[in-house]
């Protein structure tokens, strides 16, 4: 709070002081507006959100690294931002050509797959090390602006994105090319029509905007030293400026680049250990006035049309019931049978399946796609452990508060959730776990930052192996049947409803958005109790619990058990932890095989392994 | 009785006024007929009353009380029913359970979670299936129905909130001419029996002047004539217009 105050006054007594950081706020979003403005004009063409987007950042950045080396350095700068380019090319005929047909959460995860194929060959290429890039030649002085020295550097960049902005301005309204990529963001199905050759273009689009990112990683050297977290941290905050500017609107791009820059800037002074949660308000703050972002035009609602959907949900069938209850029994007996690791697996197991099964429930029923559930997972675990820390509470208490912090949360995001859908509000999910994550880390005097909280002891009845495996047992199943039961419910069933067509639900009087938002505080709240469950087994917390890493394994246990089945995420999850995390982990490239099962699920796999046993079993 | 009076509602976009002052009205078990060529302004006009669109002037009332600008979910909870050009139904649930979801909306227990959907009142929703000849198929997968049997299914979920008021944009449109004639028996019937007042725009002449108790005709955004089938089609103006450009 002193610091605080010291700052304003400095803010205050020097001016000059402002003016310098609202310019390296400006040479920030130079940076971040090639990114979004790649992401935007991608979207905008092919409707595919390119989660992989910060990778060709990091790329870039690695390249322009290497290629200074040899080449010199504006030369590595334009070698740096074709390879990421031809890159760009490479991925968008060998992955996303095949899925624009797909539904948009296969679309989603596979360039999720992407991300994680990317972030390992990055660190096979050029290890773990950050990669210090040099200075810019001719440009490694600082100027006096007001008395304060400002790198030349910095003013460089600000010029860079008027520019880049207006070099787009010219190729889109000046050139066949670009008049053509309008016509297909406007409408795709007529400039198909038209005979326009959209393999052609969107390659081309998507080369583009991989240029643009690789740019403006390359760029990024002389400021930032290249490192493996650029790829998630970047997405994150480009996800923001796309979704505050209006998706497809690339000067709405520069304009939320400049804001989200700017208070970037400033909070960081101000603010040091909440930027991100800064940058979230103000998020929140445009969606309120302007839903669909400053410059873009509102999503027109879609779907319902005839001839989608999925199969209606069917109440369990005997065979499923008498498999139910002999998992259950084989699981109730399995502590008579070893008191050793295999428990302490189980636990980790039951309390996963209840995590994925909740982002199933979000997903799988609300249609509402998460790529940062883990939010909830640890913010149930952060909540029991601060409960056990600060209050003194019981185990019980603690375990209670779990769900409890975690619906709160999911009420705070889920209220966007009437005001974003679909695309929107998966990037704007994972922007919210980003924060949430980085709240934990950076926090350090509630959340003990990287240290974590330790010393989370059960209750002493429930302190043996045994008996918290069966607290874990009977709390998982009972909310594995609670989020069964309910999406056969009437709120079930109007949030499958109001998924497949929303017109229809509102016409019914049924409110779409308020269902939603109850949805993602239920779904938080079975989430919340996994990560209590989770946190206890372990004894402490730490901030990957909510990292982007968890989300993903929650999203490839749904997957891998089928998003149209109920009982997928628990297959999924068995299947997961017991046989391809323990394979996996071992292996030390394991996002390499994790992000490669991904693309695979997404591309050929979409039923899961749900999917392929109702194929086995001849049912439709 | 007036079920629904519009009352010199306009609307522009930019500088086309879409709709430049419209009124007209529906009493209950009155069936009629709002038509015109393309851009006359049918599907502003259609969108101000079902509440899509707030209109720039002009009011919009519904069983006595003002409901210009009006959501369409509130609408929907005062008892007007709507079908749209596509039929929207939910293709993941099952033809029964749309009609259960229907009902569940209309009691107040949409967002109910005590009992499983599907034990809603099963007979209820089959009592309405049955009035649009859908019970043999209440158990399939709605997304698996027939795009006429779709529009029916439509139709009951509607009905299953007992409307007073039906707005059904081109009901007829993508079907086969039968198939037309005999959605429209059906609507004309469900009408006629249960005193619903019915608002619908067409494009199919045959069904304007076969199942209309009234035509309003728009033109740029204006009546240009309002009456009894026999007199609009006796209307010089009209014949001139809109019939002589696209006689049936």
């Amino acid at each position: 709070m002193d610091s605080l105050i010291g700052t304003l006054r400095l803010l205050a007594e020097e001016p000059s002081f402002a003016v310098a950081q609202a310019l390296t706020g400006l040479a920030g979003a130079s940076s971040l507006f090639l990114v979004s403005a790649g992401l935007t004009i991608v979207f905008g063409v092919t409707r595919v959100v390119n989660f992989a987007h910060g990778s060709f950042f990091m790329v870039g950045a690695y390249v322009a690294v290497s290629a200074i080396t040899l080449v010199g350095f504006w030369p590595g700068m334009l070698v740096a931002a074709l390879a990421v380019g031809a890159l760009g090319v490479a991925v968008e005929v060998g992955i996303l050509r095949r899925i624009y047909r797909a539904p948009e959460l296969f679309q989603l995860l596979a360039t999720f797959g992407l991300v994680l194929v990317i972030q390992d060959a990055t660190l096979w290429l050029w290890g773990p090390e950050d990669r210090m890039g040099p200075r810019a030649p001719g440009l490694r002085g600082a100027v006096d602006v007001l008395g304060q020295p400002v790198p030349l550097y910095d003013l460089f960049l600000i010029a860079v994105g008027p520019l880049v902005l207006a070099l787009l301005w010219l190729v889109f309204r000046r050139t066949r090319w670009g008049v053509l990529v309008r016509a297909a963001t406007a409408d795709r199905e007529m400039t198909a029509a038209l005979g326009v050759d959209q393999k052609r273009l969107f390659t081309g689009v998507f080369a583009l905007g991989a240029l643009l990112a690789g740019l403006g990683g390359a760029l990024q050297v002389p400021r930032e030293a290249a490192n493996l977290h650029m790829d998630l941290n970047v997405i994150a905050e480009a996800f923001v400026v796309v979704v505050v500017g209006g998706m497809g609107s690339i000067v709405g791009a520069y304009l939320a680049a400049v804001l989200i820059g700017v208070v970037h800037a400033f909070g960081v002074l101000l603010f040091p250990k909440l930027t991100l949660v800064l940058v979230f308000l103000i998020m929140a703050a445009v969606l309120v006035v302007r839903p669909a972002g400053l410059l873009g035009e509102a999503p027109v609602p879609a779907g319902g049309g005839h001839g989608t959907g999925e199969p209606p949900l069917r109440p369990a069938s005997p065979l499923l019931k008498l498999a139910g209850a002999a998992l259950l029994v084989l699981l109730a007996l399995l502590p008579l049978a070893t008191e050793g690791y295999a428990l302490v697996l189980m636990v980790d197991v039951l309390a996963l399946a209840l995590f994925a099964a909740s982002l199933h429930f979000l997903m799988g029923v609300g249609g509402m796609i998460s790529f940062g559930h883990a939010a909830y997972f640890g913010i149930g675990a952060y909540g029991a452990a601060l409960a056990a820390k600060y209050l003194a509470a019981p185990m019980e208490l603690a375990l209670a508060f779990a769900p409890l912090a975690a619906a709160v949360a999911g009420l705070a995001f889920g209220w966007l959730c009437g005001r974003a859908s679909g695309v929107y509000l998966a990037m704007l999910s994972l922007a919210f776990a980003q924060i949430a994550w980085s709240v934990a880390v950076q926090w350090l005097e509630v959340t003990g930052g990287d240290n974590g909280i330790l010393g989370l002891w059960p209750s002493p009845w429930a302190a043996g192996p045994g008996a918290y495996y069966y607290l874990t047992l009977g709390l998982t199943t009972a909310g594995l049947l609670a989020i069964r039961w309910l999406a056969h419910t009437p709120f079930g069933q109007s949030l499958r409803a109001g998924r497949d067509s929303p017109r229809r639900a509102e016409a019914l009087g049924m409110s779409v958005g308020a269902r939603q938002w109850a949805a993602v505080a239920v779904a938080g709240a079975f989430a919340g109790l996994a990560g209590g469950l989770f946190a206890y087994a372990k004894g402490s917390v730490f901030p990957s619990f909510l990292a982007i890493s968890r989300s993903v394994d929650g999203l490839v246990m749904v997957l891998l058990g089928g998003v149209q089945s109920l009982t997928g995420p628990i297959v999924g999850a068995i299947a997961y932890i017991g046989l391809a995390d323990q394979l996996v982990r071992g292996v030390e490239y394991w996002r390499l095989v994790l992000g490669a099962t991904i693309i695979l699920l997404a591309v050929a796999f979409r039923g899961g392994l749900a999917g392929i046993a109702i194929r086995r079993a001849g049912a439709p | 009785m007036t079920l629904l009076a519009v009352d010199d509602v306009a609307k522009a976009f930019g500088a086309v006024a879409a709709v430049a002052g419209v009124s007209l009205s529906v009493a209950a078990g009155e069936r009629v007929a709002l038509i015109g060529p393309n851009g006359a302004g049918k599907t502003t006009c259609f969108n101000i009353i079902n509440g899509q669109l707030r209109p720039d002037r002009g009011r919009v009332a519904f069983d006595g009380r003002d409901v210009t600008g009006w959501r369409p979910r509130a609408l929907a909870r005062r008892g007007v029913g709507r079908t749209f050009q596509i039929s929207q139904t939910f293709p993941s649930l099952t033809v029964r359970e749309n009609v259960q979801m229907a009902m569940a909306a209309h009691g107040g227990r949409g967002a109910a979670i005590g009992r499983p959907l599907r034990r809603l009142d099963p007979a209820g929703a089959d009592a309405v299936l049955e009035r649009v000849g859908l019970r043999a198929d209440g158990d399939r997968g709605a997304g698996a129905l027939a795009y006429g049997d779709a529009k029916r299914l439509e139709l009951a979920m509607v009905l299953a909130q007992s409307p007073t008021l039906l707005l059904m944009d081109e009901p007829t449109a993508g079907m086969a001419a039968d198939e037309r004639h005999q959605l429209m028996d059906l609507v004309s019937r469900l009408a006629r029996e249960e005193g619903i007042g019915l608002l619908f725009t067409e494009h199919d002449m045959d069904v304007v002047f076969g199942h209309a108790d009234r035509i309003v005709v728009l033109d740029r955004g204006r009546v240009i004539a309002a009456g009894d089938p026999a007199a609009v089609r006796a209307d010089e103006t009209v014949r001139r217009v809109y019939l002589g450009l696209d006689d049936a």
